[in-house]
């Protein structure tokens, strides 16, 4: 037939001009330039008002536009002066007085002083305030033990709180305590989530929506200019397509690579990072009713479950074994002592038969995924097999995250024996407190959804709560662990290790046990 | 002609409710509330309620809906909680990146099934025939999400043709040739199932047509066999291709949210599933009326457009 000659003729002509279109569309691709770091995001944020988000992906952007009054010590999570350079506490722990650095600014100019640190604290917390309507504030609550925020004089400012409460130095250093410019929220209003300013080593340029979050220096940083001209965050929610973005040069550094594709990485021309951090994942057991009120019970549970296996195998080694409540980020709170449950089925068949409690039906409830709840469907699976292998009968429920808060949350009761948990927190007292004392069983609006409850850990966290002494604090939230682990009120499995992966073109950089992105001193060439 | 289309677009309006009841009735019965979504971890009950009524979630369902439509039909469609900006900004700027990605597409799949159809066709049972086909069943046969992420690992990662992902350069010009560096894999891989759709059915339409008799006569009164094929056969054959293309405008529209997410394209669909997994209702029911109202908006102009072309069709 004669249409295949035109069909001939035709492809040669066609694949003539592919080829030219094609050389034009290729050639070489365009190397990102020095100075500037790319940084690949799992998402897009939702705003740069540090009052307003709560997710660790805006902090990122955040931390390097914005100070707080203090900060955490690099490498550590303990607090050291900010944009406050000295503080003093009064006797009955109910007093903050704060002396502020001398001649910071914000980016558009704004003097820094006490009434931007009044604005700032009265904006989230006083529902009157002419600027409150800029909100919602999520967090608030960090602060709600704050009664009133005092500017003495210019360079002095004075916190008084309801009741003593330990944590607040600790939350001041959090984003939701960062200090925003009172005339850019006043000009902006609403629209100061898209339009930032703030004191930080860098300042805010542009956001193309979906696109890119673009900060350049700050040359007038009271700790020094930063190294970079600018950095790029690029949201990228896939993780595959943002480690191919990695893998062709589209960015210097990357986020949360997921486990399978820590392999990827292994050559010269990348650093892999990883920095343990305040997360602890473990598994709420139901103490009110069922198999697990009896604590023998728990303990088998604990030795049951082989923990080595789930970092080392489900979670690629991108986690630790986890000894107790506390995270070991904690370092000046976290009782060294304790070692965690050995994996030890024989140790866990004795004490079920010594409960008898063999052959013990559970429901399990497991997360399909959600904040930093890392595999949580492959770990529950291993788990189920563990416990079952040592003679529990484990059935498992899945449910996608916000169902799964709504089931788990209002507390087990007459629905599961146990469920998958993480916490990502940044003072000690904040998990055992908010989810280990008996007033916070969950008709009191706690997270106790298990119903543990012993008087000493009470005690101990109340007394730890007023204490402002760190020594002492450290010691109480020692004793709280050693008690907390003998009595399982959980099965403590893993503390997550927070990765990146930059390119050979990056220097200086170190993941923040914080989980905080930190880019002042890093080098791109 | 005007009150038939006056007619059809009145009978659009009792459509676009119920479209706004159905989205908002699952927004409301799917577990999880935007409160619970933003505040994770520290969703206590008293949090929790705190936030919803700075939302302006605390009301009754009945209310909202109506604050809702009201509020619409003044044109707000409100503010994304999770963005933090108006949903109607928001949804434009996507559904326009959404449109250039499945035009682009749909172009491709249309010339390319066409052609690939009509020289199957001609070449019945000839090797041309056999490797078109083989081709097409491949390309129906690979789900389009993994299509792309092998692209992205050839042509992107090791060959380094092509960028990874997004729409446009982080740095340099946004021209049309940086579009068009962004948009050859994702538009490729969107376009490969309809492509073989499409080629498979204008191969039998095609077949239909050769064995008619006119065929014969234009053969027989000398007519070149490429004029035959081309002019004569595929002008009979796209009236039963036509309707085809417009089911597979529908198919690449709706495939492309596994490749917006893919290649991270910025477009209506990833949209809509970062949206849900937020539980961002405002953001999800703005956007799915605003897209459901673009779909019948566009069957009612393909419908008039057909009545026009076709006396058959009443009015």
């Amino acid at each position: 037939m004669s249409i295949t000659s035109f069909t001939r003729r035709g492809l040669l002509a066609a694949g003539t001009a592919l080829t030219l279109t094609f050389g034009t569309l290729t050639g070489a691709q365009a190397q990102t330039p020095p100075g500037v770091l790319i940084v690949g995001q799992i998402a897009e944020p939702k705003s740069l008002d540090p009052a307003a988000v709560t997710a660790v992906n805006d902090f990122r952007i955040l931390m390097n536009v914005y100070d707080g009054l203090v900060r955490y010590k690099d490498g550590t999570l303990e607090v050291e002066p900010a944009l406050a350079t000295d503080w003093t506490i009064s006797e009955d722990g109910t007093e903050y007085t704060f002396t502020l650095r001398e001649g910071v600014s914000f980016h558009d100019g704004t003097p820094f002083n006490a009434e931007a640190v009044k604005f700032n604290f009265d904006r989230m917390l006083d529902e009157s305030h002419p600027f409150h309507d800029t909100g919602p504030f999520p967090l608030a609550f960090f602060f709600s033990s704050v009664e009133s925020v005092e500017a003495v004089d210019d360079l002095t400012v004075k916190f008084t709180l309801s009741e003593p409460y330990a944590p607040f130095l600790s939350n001041l250093a959090y984003p939701t305590g960062l200090l925003v410019s009172p005339a850019a929220v006043e000009q902006y209003g609403a629209d100061f989530g898209r339009n930032p300013s703030g004191t930080g080593p860098f300042k805010f340029a542009e956001w193309r929506s979906n696109e890119a979050v673009v900060i350049e220096a700050n040359p007038d940083y009271w700790d020094g200019a930063p190294e970079l001209q600018a950095v790029v965050f690029r949201p990228i929610t896939d993780a595959n397509t943002r480690t191919a973005e990695m893998l062709a040069g589209g960015i210097d550094l990357m986020v949360e690579v997921p486990p399978v594709a820590l392999s990827e990485f292994q050559g010269e021309a990348y650093t892999l990072h990883e920095q343990a951090g305040p997360h602890v994942w473990f598994l709420i057991l139901n103490a009110k009713e069922g198999p697990f009120a009896d604590k023998l019970v728990r303990q088998a549970a604990n030795y049951a479950i082989n923990k080595e296996a789930l970092v080392n195998d489900v979670l690629e080694g991108t986690a630790e074994v986890a000894a107790g409540p506390t995270p070991p980020a904690f370092a000046w709170a976290y009782n060294d002592d304790l070692e965690p449950y050995p994996y030890d089925p024989e140790k866990a068949k004795e004490l079920l038969a010594e409960a008898g409690a063999e052959g013990a039906e559970l429901t399990f409830y497991v997360t399909e995924g959600g904040s930093g709840m890392l595999d949580p469907i492959a770990m529950g699976t291993a788990i189920q097999a563990d416990l079952n292998a040592v003679g529990f009968d484990t059935k498992i429920e899945t449910y996608e995250w916000n169902t799964f808060l709504g089931e788990v949350n209002p507390g087990l009761e007459g629905k599961a024996d146990m469920a998958e948990m993480a916490w990502m927190t940044n003072d000690p007292d904040t998990l055992p407190f908010l989810a280990l004392r008996s007033d916070a069983w969950p008709d009191k609006g706690g997270f106790n959804s298990g119903y543990y409850s012993n008087p000493e850990v009470d005690e101990l966290l109340e007394a730890a709560r007023v204490a402002t002494d760190q020594d002492e604090r450290a010691e109480l939230y020692k004793q709280m662990q050693t008690i907390v682990q003998e009595d399982a009120p959980w099965v403590f499995v893993a503390n997550w290790k927070q990765n990146a992966v930059t390119s050979e073109r990056v220097e200086n950089f170190t993941l923040q046990p914080s989980f905080f992105l930190l880019l002042d001193d890093v080098v791109k060439n | 002609m005007t009150g038939y289309i006056l007619k059809r677009l009145l009978s659009a309006i009792p459509v676009l409710l119920g479209i706004t009841v159905i989205v908002f009735a699952i927004m409301a019965l799917i577990p999880g509330d935007p409160a619970t979504a933003i505040l994770g971890s520290y969703a206590t009950p008293e949090n929790v309620e705190k936030l919803n009524r700075d939302l302006g979630l605390d009301k009754p369902l009945v209310q909202q809906y109506f604050i809702w439509l009201g509020n619409m039909m003044g044109g707000d469609f409100g503010t994304s909680f999770s963005l933090n900006r108006p949903v109607l900004d928001e949804v434009v700027e996507r559904f326009g990146a959404t449109l250039v990605l499945a035009g682009t597409a749909f172009v491709l799949c249309s010339i390319f099934g066409i052609v690939a159809g009509v020289i199957s066709a001609a070449n019945q049972y000839g090797w041309g025939d056999k490797g078109i086909t083989f081709a097409v069943l491949l390309g129906i046969s690979i789900p389009s999400f993994f299509l792309g992420m092998m692209m992205i690992l050839i042509f992107a990662v090791k060959l380094k043709w092509f960028p990874v992902s997004g729409m446009w350069p982080i740095y340099g010009d946004r021209d049309l040739w940086a579009l068009i560096r962004h948009l050859t894999l994702p538009a490729i891989a969107l376009a490969v199932v309809a492509t073989g759709v499409i080629a498979r059915l204008s191969r039998s339409a095609m077949l239909e047509v050769l064995r008619q008799d006119f065929i014969r006569t234009a053969r027989a009164k000398g007519v070149h066999e490429r004029g035959v094929i081309w002019r004569h056969a595929l002008k009979a054959a796209m009236v039963s291709i036509i309707p085809v293309l417009g089911i597979q405008a529908g198919f690449v529209l709706s495939g492309a949210v596994y490749i917006e997410i893919v290649f991270q394209w910025p477009g209506v669909g990833r949209m809509l599933v970062d949206a849900i997994l937020k539980r961002d209702i405002l953001l999800v029911q703005g956007g799915v009326v605003l897209v459901a109202a673009c779909y019948v908006l566009f069957n009612i102009a393909v419908d008039v457009a057909q009545s026009l072309l076709d006396p058959r069709i009443k009015t």
